[in-house]
């Protein structure tokens, strides 16, 4: 089975700076993959590269299906109205019954016609993610998308995007700097370190999970990113 | 009126001031009317000035008699036809500067050649002040109703000009980005992105231009003019009649305040998604 992601050799270099030196990556389709780092660990690069957003780089990468990302900032236009933000740039459908079922899948039907600037962080990253799945993507890029969101919104977003990736199985890159974040969704879980993937780690549980499930593994993750575990202590 | 900085760049935030005030004129239902005891005292100081002799009616008429002007030049037609002359001049003028204007800025906000063509020339030509090419205006064009015409328009070309190619450059690029990577079409992204995030600012370029226009108006038509508001006071000027001098001033305040509540009107419906 082709991937749905491939990336071979990657190198980015900012000025003298080599962000990414010689990434190799590979993501099945459906595969929901984390990318934990430090900041400044080229995380969000490597993502922006796959995006398209960044193209000035060496080595070779490969995205055959369609893209879609969610950002740390929703990046909803605020003098469109909610279901038009998730409809616009589709071509050839009923934008506002497609938006429609989207935002009910995002549990935003009461706010289909609201302004954006009307709406909590968490609605507007709901809203942000129904945009991207209304796509249909085969490959779904979500940038820190829980980055800004309180402790409790952010709980019910993973639960949420757990959801909403096992209806609609797109390949997932997440990237993200929280270890229970990538332990609660993903199937595999990458390392990056100074431009290289240093660690990978399958993580085999059932789903949904609990966070008592996976301490040994949390334990691991963060001593590959260089940090002791006190609660493991 | 509001003579609001005329062909001075609007720095970035006057657009955001600009648009927070607009929830709390919903507050302002309730005028406080004390705020009306200081201008009322001043005009019936003015009106006991006047009837004491203190102000001598060739200084300055007094609000009663202006009062009456008012109501007599009303009535024979006078202010009427003055005031459409002026009008159609201002309506003129702006549509010419505005046209100029707008597509000036629209290429060279949305083309780095567009940019680089035209940006340069502007930007001297803006340090201009614009009444100061009266002169010039009139070996250009004479003394009719060009030279008018041409002064309102450089008034009003600038500061939309401005404006609009600053509102473009501000577009935030992660939204950009965000339109990139969901598949926006080139179009797509100008009409739903760009210009849209460019109009709070070109509201702001629209006042100060409708200001200019207005500000333009009165200095060319104290040049040469047989009809017209400017007309009526130079006119009045000859024969001492200080009252409709003061008329034809008020006349020019009302539609400067009136051009500028329709702005306002317009601005609040138009950005009626920043309401929060």
């Amino acid at each position: 089975m082709a991937s749905a992601v491939s990336v071979r050799g990657l190198v980015k270099e900012f000025g003298e700076r080599r962000v990414l030196d010689r990434v190799d990556l590979d993501i099945a389709p459906g595969e929901f993959v984390a990318l934990l780092g430090r900041s400044g660990s080229g995380k969000s690069t490597l993502l922006r590269i796959l995006a398209g957003l960044d193209t000035d780089v060496d080595g070779a990468f490969e995205v055959p299906g369609t893209i879609s990302v969610a950002f740390q900032q929703p990046r909803l236009l605020p003098w469109r109205r909610v279901w038009r933000n998730v409809s616009l740039g589709l071509r050839g459908v009923d934008g506002r019954a497609v938006a429609e079922k989207a935002l009910a899948e995002v549990r935003l039907t009461d706010h289909v016609d609201a302004w954006p600037l009307t709406l909590s962080g968490g609605e507007a990253q709901r809203v942000s993610l129904a945009r991207a799945l209304v796509r249909e993507p085969d490959v779904l890029l979500l940038d820190e998308p829980f980055g800004a969101l309180d402790a409790l919104t952010r709980l019910a977003m993973h639960h949420l995007v757990d959801q909403l990736w096992r209806e609609h199985r797109p390949a997932v890159l997440l990237v993200t700097h929280d270890v229970d974040e990538a332990l609660l969704l993903a199937d595999r879980i990458l390392v990056l370190d100074e431009g290289r993937i240093v660690a990978e780690h399958h993580v085999g549980l059932a789903r949904p999970r609990r966070r008592a499930s996976f301490t040994d593994l949390r334990t691991s993750v963060l001593a590959d990113l260089g940090v002791d575990d006190v609660e493991a202590a | 009126m509001s003579i609001s900085t005329a062909g001075v760049l609007a720095r970035p935030d006057e657009g955001t001031a600009a648009a927070r005030a607009t929830p709390k004129s919903r507050k302002r239902r309730l005028p406080d009317l004390r705020r009306w005891i200081s201008p009322i005292a001043l005009v019936v100081l003015w009106q006991v000035a006047s009837a004491s002799g203190v102000l001598p009616p060739d200084k300055l008429a007094s609000p009663v008699t202006v009062f009456g002007s008012a109501v007599e030049l009303v009535a024979d037609g006078q202010l009427g036809s003055a005031f459409l002359v002026s009008m159609g001049r201002v309506l003129g003028g702006f549509a010419i500067g505005a046209s100029v204007g707008v597509v000036l800025g629209l290429l060279s906000g949305l083309s780095r050649w567009g940019e680089r063509i035209f940006d340069p020339p502007v930007q001297m030509l803006r340090t201009l002040p614009h009444l100061g090419l009266i002169p010039l205006f009139i070996l250009w064009f004479g003394i009719g109703e060009q030279p008018k015409l041409a002064l309102v328009a450089a008034g009003v070309a600038f500061p939309l000009y401005l404006n609009l190619h600053a509102g473009i450059r501000q577009t935030d690029p992660g939204l950009l980005e965000a339109s990139r990577v969901l598949g926006f079409t080139g179009v797509e992204r100008v009409l739903h992105v760009v210009l849209p995030s460019a109009l709070p600012q070109t509201l702001v370029g629209l006042r100060i231009s409708l200001g200019a226009a207005w500000l333009s108006l009165i200095v060319a038509e104290q040049v040469n003019a047989d009809a017209g508001i400017g007309y009526l006071i130079n006119n009045a000027r000859e024969f001492l009649r200080t009252d409709v001098v003061v008329v034809g001033l008020l006349v020019y305040a009302l539609l400067g305040l009136a051009t500028d509540a329709l702005v306002r009107a317009l601005e609040k419906r138009i950005l009626r998604w920043q309401a929060r």
